[in-house]
């Protein structure tokens, strides 16, 4: 860890820090700094919010490079009575989602933003007269251009969201996302529970689909806010555990994207296939999610040999069968001319919306978590990314089938290392003590990209600010750029190779 | 009457077969043949629900698509034995009233005033209107070297001249008649029967609003739909006037092979990209065109 005079550098993916050590500037140069830090290539915002307070009004940017393993924070404080402050959205638009969150929590007015609109509607929002069903959406009044709404409830058993097209005929011009009638109110549900057990159970559902992800991101923050070190063993449990998740999910989503195109051999095989990987994951832990399994400090199900031997043999059934499959899939013509060259989402646009994950892996950058800002066991295990070019549904789909592969022989190589390492015997910690005025942040990379949890203890060593962010927040946007110029019948196949959350993005 | 007997026992089991063969293709038990009948044996037991925006034009669709796709049936000859209506031109009345039917499961749609249901419409208009060049081109094939324009006597009198060329014709008309068959039954390549995702349907969109009853009569035109075409592909393929018993195990045995081969397509193909559809269909015609010269070329009507 170091400091400078303009920004606090963590170099380790979860460790804490003092409040104290964290510069506060005014908001002229904080803006300045973003814009400057976000203009590098390497770098991009993981999160970026408003922390309430009693008399004063503090903003924190993390800012993650890439290239050094190093995690910026920037801080500003200005007064409460503060309405009107210029964007930075205009200059980074990768920062436009956190401006409106910001926006929509305290009311403050970011001038020169060029979507200033409502995020989820949030219980603590500042203005309660915006409601979700006076959401101002964008619209152009022409003869020959029509809208198409839908949601927010839909045919398939998928989350509420709305989705409202302008369209020429067929083709799409532009698209606007609503969300928000996910909300739940996690982050206050943090603060107002004060309960260890209940924090993990919360972090568990933020998304149903990244249970794994979300809660190893929590316990990853409790362990470095209370100073707690674990074991070898359990971090390979740990990294093993997220890659069954990926691979899981990766698999469900080129059986939904073949079901979209009706192409029914690959759906079904994928299905049929995903069950036997969540299913190991159901021996394992009791609960085919892997809710759990992760705990701050411990495990009530460390890994033993009949598991481990279980996962080993669900590793080699996915292999042959998903192999096979995938071959099969990406070699029928009916199927990659659904595919090729639709909803592109070009390197530029994905650099300027700082889009995360696959998503961005598969438009050239590399950005994944378990690289550039190891944790876990990933600290001494290396990962290579799969790169893809191209941006198009096809890369998404490839992208999938690499990295189960990749996540395959991840797999493998830990439970190697693990039956070499000593068990862990260690139980979950719940009484254990926060230090005081600390902030801490702990990003993983689920199979979505990467999942940031970052929290702030007051002097009595009390959780007095949580913030969640899932890698949806940033890459809805991607999604509405990819279906312009697009037909408006290949729209849920783009929205299925995207697969966001909804929940995750509504919290 | 023979005919109608036959398409309605074959439209009992027609998509049960194709859900069967689906199933078995990928791996799975599946319902059992009869499935979509106690579906639609449910769907008459309910009422139907009609939305606020919709008037009685929505109200009187489905029944008179059903009608009219029965009337198309009235028209249909098998083997020697004459069609229930038959007279010169009547293979126009049946495109026709096929197409009154649509005309009304269209104006059905628009009338719910729902915007996928509009999109749905327009889709299936478009797509319509580009496979009736293909059926028109076949049958005018057909009434040319045979030289009468009814189902009944074009049929009794197609398979009684034994020139190679009737047999070129006959697969190439196997072929046309299965791709139309597929538009029109809205399937997989063109359309998806099995999506839920109202922005890429077709036809399944516009039947989104009806209900009950109402859905019950449009899945029975659809499973008669297919019979009818299966009809079609039969008098194609089967010289008139052998012993009846045989007619009757070659109907069937075609019939089967046709949802066969719908079923088989459905399990090991995509569908369509929305706008490669209309080149799709156009292929048909083209390949309809062809056939038509072909025969030109072929009977020295050319000269």
């Amino acid at each position: 860890m170091k400091n400078n005079q303009e920004y606090f550098i963590i170099k380790n993916n979860s460790s804490s820090a003092d409040l104290e050590d964290i510069p506060v500037m005014d908001y002229v140069s904080f803006r300045e700094k973003i814009i400057s830090a976000l203009n590098e290539e390497n770098k991009h915002c993981i999160s970026y919010y408003s922390v309430p307070s009693e008399d004063y009004l503090r903003l924190i940017c993390c800012i993650a490079d890439d290239s050094d393993k190093s995690i910026e924070i920037f801080s500003c404080k200005s007064g409460k009575d503060i309405k009107l402050i210029e964007s930075a959205a205009s200059l980074s638009p990768q920062v436009h989602i956190f401006e409106r969150e910001i926006h929509e929590n305290t009311g403050i007015v970011f001038t020169g933003h060029p979507w200033l609109k409502p995020v989820r509607f949030s219980h603590s929002r500042a203005d309660k007269s915006k409601t979700v069903d006076g959401y101002p959406f964008y619209s152009i009044h022409s003869e020959e251009l029509h809208e198409v709404g839908v949601g927010p409830v839909h045919a398939g058993v998928i989350e509420p969201g709305h989705f409202r097209f302008i369209c020429n005929g067929e083709k799409v011009h532009h698209l606007e996302i609503q969300l928000g009638y996910q909300h739940r109110g996690v982050e206050e549900l943090f603060l107002s529970k004060q309960d260890a057990l209940q924090w993990c159970i919360l972090s568990e559902s933020i998304a149903g689909d990244t249970s794994v992800g979300h809660s190893l991101a929590h316990s990853q923050l409790i362990e470095s806010l209370s100073g707690m070190e674990v074991s070898e063993g359990l971090q390979i449990e740990r990294c093993i555990a997220l890659e069954l998740e990926r691979v899981a999910v990766h698999i469900g989503d080129t059986a939904a994207l073949c079901g979209d195109v009706a192409y029914q051999l690959g759906q079904v095989v994928c299905e049929a296939l995903r069950t036997v990987v969540i299913n190991t994951t159901q021996l394992w832990c009791g609960n085919r999610f892997g809710k759990g399994l992760i705990r701050p400090g411990g495990s009530n199900y460390p890994l033993n040999e009949e598991i481990a031997q279980a996962i080993y043999d669900t590793a080699g059934i996915v292999e042959e069968r998903f192999g096979e499959i995938a071959d099969c899939i990406y070699s029928t013509p009916s199927v990659l001319a659904r595919f090729d060259e639709i909803g592109i989402v070009t390197k530029k646009q994905a650099h300027a919306i700082g889009t995360v994950g696959p998503s961005a892996r598969t438009c050239g950058i590399e950005r994944d978590i378990r690289r550039s800002h190891p944790f876990q066991y990933f600290r001494n295990y290396i990962v290579d990314p799969v790169i893809l070019e191209s941006g198009d549904i096809l890369a998404r789909g490839m992208l999938r089938s690499l990295e189960v592969q990749g996540s395959i022989k991840i797999i493998r190589d830990l439970l190697k290392i693990w039956s070499e390492s000593k068990r862990n015997e260690e139980k979950p910690v719940y009484n254990y003590r926060l230090k005081p005025d600390s902030f801490s942040l702990a990003l993983v990379e689920g199979w979505r990209g990467e999942i940031c949890h970052s929290a702030m203890t007051d002097k009595n060593g009390k959780i007095s600010h949580y913030k969640v962010k899932d890698p949806s927040f940033h890459n809805w946007m991607a999604l509405a750029l990819a279906v312009r110029n697009q037909e408006i019948s290949d729209f849920p196949v783009c929205n299925k190779s995207f697969n966001l959350s909804y929940c995750g993005h509504d919290l | 009457m023979a005919v109608i007997i036959l398409i309605i026992i074959t439209a009992l089991f027609f998509p049960g077969i194709i859900l069967r063969i689906k199933s078995i293709a990928s791996g799975r038990k599946g319902p059992g043949v009869l499935q979509p009948m106690k579906e639609i044996a449910i769907l008459f037991r309910k009422g139907s629900v009609f939305g606020d925006t919709s008037g009685i034009i929505f109200r009187i669709s489905p029944a008179i698509s059903l009608s009219a796709v029965v009337c198309a049936m009235m028209v249909l000859p098998f083997g020697n034995l004459k069609a229930v209506i038959s007279f010169e031109g009547d293979f126009i009345f049946f495109s026709y009233i096929l197409a009154l039917g649509k005309f009304f499961s269209i104006i059905g749609a628009l009338d719910t005033g729902s915007s996928f249901e509009g999109m749905g419409a327009n889709r299936e208009t478009f797509f319509s209107m580009l496979i009736e060049p293909a059926f028109f081109i076949l049958l005018a094939t057909f009434a040319m070297f045979t030289g009468h324009t009814s189902f009944s006597d074009i049929f009794a009198g197609f398979h009684i001249s034994s020139d190679h060329f009737i047999l070129i014709y006959s697969i190439l008309a196997v072929y046309i008649i299965i791709q139309i068959a597929v538009v029109e039954n809205s399937r997989v390549p063109v359309d998806d029967p099995k999506t839920h995702l109202e922005l890429t349907m077709i036809h399944e969109v516009m039947i989104l609003d009806n209900s009950g009853f109402d859905k019950a009569l449009i899945h029975i035109g659809s499973y008669l739909k297919f019979a009818v075409f299966g009809t079609l592909l039969y008098n194609v393929v089967v010289p008139a006037g052998i012993n009846t018993i045989l007619q009757i195990a070659l109907f069937f045995s075609i019939q089967f092979v046709f949802a066969l081969t719908i079923g088989l397509v459905e399990s090991f193909r995509a569908r369509n990209k929305m706008n490669k559809n209309p080149k799709f269909i156009l292929t048909i015609s083209a390949v309809a065109w062809i056939a038509f010269v072909l025969i030109l070329i072929m009977t020295n009507k050319l000269t």
